[in-house]
């Protein structure tokens, strides 16, 4: 369908040629960084011979293992009950009116705006006057670690999420869903075979984003995380503060191929679902 | 759903506002606690690249606890998250300042010194008398150092000043090509107590008109300073990119022994003086191990764990038991241990004035 | 009188249809607001609480240890702001922002236009080939910007061995702008995307039928369609570039102040929090009427 959009001639050649350097921007300092990784020097900007060692500390170093642990582990809940959360929202302001829209609609432009450091106090606030409150009433003590981390995530992310969904469901014609409530016939199918579909690339787009704010997150996470919950970012600014060696450019190398191979997962895994319910489609002749 | 939720957040904000201020509620107890007593593993809190693992290993094993190590980098990141309460750390590594803030917020609780026999391992001048815990009470000093400047000689040359005039007199500059080369800490204090050191004022003054003569020096340096960063001094000066930069001994020294030539580079503290700051041991007020915290503490005071603390970070250590078990090369280098304190200030806190500190160092660069 | 049964029959139709929509809009609402719900909910009780607390604290004093305390309450916090130093430092960062945000749409439009034209396995790939490296850590991509702008960089080397002297971008505005344009780019290129993908390409063929040139079928169709995509893309990057902080931090050298650096300077190094709290809430106040606004007047456009 899209593909009629493209441009033939000169036009076509100048865009793909912008294409490509901004793919060379977006990945020089990574190829830098890979490079490093293996130099022998402890300085990251100066070559010091081939080495794994940085790659075998690495092995060693358990503090390094468990930040990575933890991010991951956060990274990935926080980003599915965003992502839940935000597409929900997103529809709901974009095909509904109801009561309260307009506070529910400022209320979602409001993480994206908050400065970092004042989401990381007031969430910082919040938790512990909570915590002594239920101390207070149940006589239960709570302490800040992946579970603060993991709701301090999502809060800023329902909104990333629900931006990038609303501008895709925006523009999309809702005749579209207006025929298939004429030919299914319940919302849920509607939903699920015809608005689901079409807002993917909008839902794909908003959790990959919200990935990256996660795995990327400092400031707030340094506030809100307990002993033991000590994320990469967090790990690494404070190690970046005292000794900068290509230890650091190993660590991001391994972090990369995880995600990597994360989204790898997920894509086959997408493809596979793809093709089986076209095959089913096709047994219940409905393709 | 909109009429609900106005007063149900004022009630919920009351509440927690009722319920707030400071957390008096956990405040834990260590007069129990006798030597080598533990009481379930350790949360230290710590600057990075501070405590090398294999002390931490060594504590591990011969007590048979697990540390939790986390990191901040800068005192000010960790105050708020200890003052909140129910941090859930037992240790903490406050620099000398941070601690009458502490003190002040009763956030540390006074050492149960029957828990740290090894207290008296420290030098007399450590023990007690500081500015910061007069009488000893509620830290135990952990490493020490001073904030100078340390150059490259292949750019200056051996026969320079040391002094501060390397970054704020224009004619050194000019004389020695470092304009562009020069790096300063990103913090107002140190930088704007260099600057109030070389006009020759104390660094903790609290006259809005000195801290304007040293605005306005600062000012007029910044054009041949390339950066205010705390972090990346010393890797700056190894690399080329800087020939003059403002920073702490210890990471100086760490950086020049590991480069090709270390003759090469000098650290001194200038002439006109400058900082001294001793970062502290402490127990969070409501640490959930208090024992095992004092057992840690009077663990790092050992003679030989000491030593082992300055010769893997290169600060100096204020305990006097362990000088025998310091490298020579150490112990004897001035720059690691001065030998004139007389014109090293420690920073104090300035109370309300620390906000036009930061205020003078903002409109110094723009 | 036949008249008069038949007009009173007609008047219970239609009272009857009204009924009925009537009833259908509020399903509908209810719907609605269920579908929103959850989301809300979360939203009030882990954000906008802890934003009142902190709104709160902007009214407070700064006691003589920097803790906050509400001993003594004001609009001090307000008034400082009012000052020169903090309005250079604003706007300072409103044209840092201003000058990231231009240049990420003109390098982020083509090359979203470009995927969005791809056939859908070239699409995934080149998506995920833009987040890839954004699953580095942050800090760890501006240090190695700051290894290529440095005097000891590849930058420096190619002008250096083609004869021009070394080149030192790090530590300038200039390195600032690339920094920030670099970490905020993909959220201009993904709104984007989203917004061209979804084009129906034959009002496209519909303006060459008749005549339009390339050139005016993209300004005149294109273009307005992927507004939405635009402006969230312009809101995501313009934001955040605002209040940033670490990289003007790493590749900038802290030489001019900016507003990110500034307000956590007064909540962490002169631990003033009423102020911080202060600029925050006029700082998210400004944003939020602009967006609005930005959004009233475009909205109605589309």
């Amino acid at each position: 369908m899209s593909t009629t959009g493209r441009r033939g001639g000169v036009g076509g050649w100048l865009l793909a040629g912008n294409g490509g350097l901004v793919l060379l921007f977006l990945y020089a300092p990574i190829i830098l960084l890979v490079i490093f990784s293996f130099s022998g020097a402890k300085d990251p900007g100066v070559w010091g011979g081939f080495t794994l060692d940085w790659y075998r500390d690495l092995g060693g170093d358990r503090n390094v293992q468990k930040a990575i642990g933890v991010s991951v582990r956060v990274a990935l809940v926080s980003t599915i009950v965003a992502t839940v959360l935000g597409t929900m929202a997103a529809l709901a302001l974009e095909r509904f009116e109801f009561r309260g829209k307009r506070i529910f609609d400022a209320l979602l432009y409001l993480p994206i705006i908050i400065p970092d450091v004042t989401m990381a106090v007031m969430m910082l606030l919040f938790f512990t006057k909570s915590f002594d409150l239920i101390d207070a009433m149940f006589g239960t003590r709570i302490g800040k670690g992946f579970a603060t981390v993991v709701v301090s995530h999502v809060a800023f992310n329902i909104a990333f999420v629900s931006v990038v969904v609303r501008a895709r469901v925006a523009g999309m014609d809702s005749t579209l869903e207006q025929a298939a409530a004429d030919l299914y016939s319940t919302r849920w199918q509607a939903f699920r075979h015809v608005t689901l579909p079409l807002i993917m690339p909008g839902v794909l787009g908003g959790s990959l984003l919200a990935l990256t704010l996660s795995l990327d997150d400092v400031v707030v996470t340094q506030f809100v995380s307990g002993p033991g919950s000590t994320t990469l970012p967090v790990y690494v600014f404070g190690l970046i503060r005292r000794d900068v060696t290509p230890l650091i450019n190993a660590v991001s190398v391994v972090m990369l191929v995880a995600s990597l191979v994360l989204v790898v997962a997920s894509l086959v895994a997408q493809r596979a679902s793809e093709g089986r319910r076209r095959r089913e489609l096709i047994i219940t002749g409905e393709e | 759903m909109k009429r609900h939720v106005a007063p149900l957040g004022a009630a919920l904000l009351i509440v927690l506002a009722a319920c707030g201020g400071d957390d008096d509620g956990g405040a834990a107890s260590a007069s129990d606690c006798e030597v080598d007593g533990t009481d379930g593993d350790l949360a230290l809190y710590n600057w990075s690249e501070y405590l090398d693992p294999e002390l931490i290993s060594s504590f591990e094993s011969q007590y048979d606890v697990s540390v939790t190590e986390d990191f901040y980098d800068s005192n000010e990141a960790m105050q708020p998250v200890i003052a909140a309460g129910s941090s859930g750390y037992d240790v903490i590594v406050p620099s000398d300042y941070m601690v009458s803030i502490l003190v002040e917020g009763g956030d540390v609780m006074a050492l149960n010194k029957d828990a740290i026999p090894n207290y008296s391992n420290l030098s007399d001048e450590f023990g007690s008398g500081l500015p910061y815990d007069p009488d000893g009470e509620f830290v135990a000093p952990y490493q020490w150092g001073t904030t100078g400047l340390g150059v490259d000689k292949t750019v200056l040359g051996e026969d320079f000043p040391r002094s501060w005039g390397l970054v704020f007199d224009p004619d050194l500059v000019a004389e020695y090509g470092t304009a562009g080369k020069i790096s300063m800490l990103n913090d107002p204090r140190e930088t704007m107590g260099a600057a109030l050191k070389y006009l020759g004022y104390s660094l903790n003054t609290t006259s809005q008109e000195e801290l304007d003569e040293a605005r306005d020096l600062v000012r007029a340096a910044v054009d041949s300073i390339a950066a205010f960063d705390s972090d990346s001094y010393d890797e700056n000066i190894g690399s080329g990119q800087t020939a003059v930069a403002h920073g702490y001994s210890g990471n100086f020294f760490t950086q020049f022994d590991g480069a090709d030539d270390p003759s090469q580079y000098e650290y001194f503290v200038p002439d006109e003086g400058g900082t001294r700051w001793v970062d502290n041991m402490a127990v969070v007020a409501d640490a959930p191990h208090p024992c095992t915290a004092h057992t840690f503490i009077n663990f790092l005071l050992d003679p030989e764990n000491g030593a082992a603390l300055t010769n893997w970070n290169y600060y100096a250590s204020p305990n006097a038991a362990s000088e025998p078990f310091i490298e020579a090369a150490i112990l004897e280098d001035p720059a690691i241990y001065p030998t004139d304190l007389s014109k090293l200030e420690f920073i104090s806190d300035t109370g309300d004035f620390e906000v036009n500190f930061s205020d003078a160092y903002t409109e110094a660069r723009g | 009188m036949g008249l008069d049964d038949h007009d009173r029959d007609r008047e219970r139709d239609v009272s009857v249809g009204e009924e009925a929509e009537r009833h259908l809009a509020a399903a509908e609402r209810r719907r609605g607001l269920l579908l929103a719900l959850p989301a809300y909910a979360y939203m009030v009780v882990f954000f906008a609480v802890p934003l009142v607390i902190v709104f709160a604290y902007s009214f407070s004093t700064r006691s003589r240890t920097g803790d906050p305390t509400f001993s003594e309450v004001g609009f001090d916090a307000y008034r400082k702001l009012a000052e020169p130093l903090i309005r250079n430092v604003a706007v300072r960062s409103a044209i840092l922002a201003g000058v990231t945000t231009v240049i990420c749409l003109l390098l982020a439009y083509p090359f979203a236009y470009f995927v969005a034209t791809r056939k859908p396995t070239a699409r995934n790939l080149l998506l995920v080939a833009v987040m890839i490296p954004f699953w580095t850590n942050f800090l760890v991509r501006n240090y190695a910007w700051r290894v290529i702008l440095s005097t000891g960089g590849p930058i420096s080397g190619v002008t250096e061995a083609i004869g021009l002297g070394e080149t030192d971008l790090l530590f300038s505005r200039t390195a600032v702008v690339i920094g920030l344009v670099y970490s905020f780019l993909p959220f201009m290129i993904l709104p984007m995307y989203a917004s061209i993908e979804r084009i129906d390409w034959q009002l496209v063929e519909a303006s060459r039928d008749l005549y339009c040139s390339g050139w005016r079928s993209f300004t005149k169709v294109v273009l307005p369609l992927s507004m939405p995509g635009v402006i969230a893309g312009s809101i995501l990057v313009f934001v955040p570039s605002l209040g940033a902080y670490v990289t003007p931090a790493i590749l900038g050298g802290n030489k001019e102040p900016l507003l990110g650096e500034y307000i956590v300077g007064q909540f962490l190094t002169a631990r003033n929090w009423p102020v911080g709290a202060s600029l925050s809430f006029v700082l998210m106040t400004v944003m939020l009427g602009a967006t609005l606004v930005y959004f009233r007047s475009g909205g109605k456009n589309l």
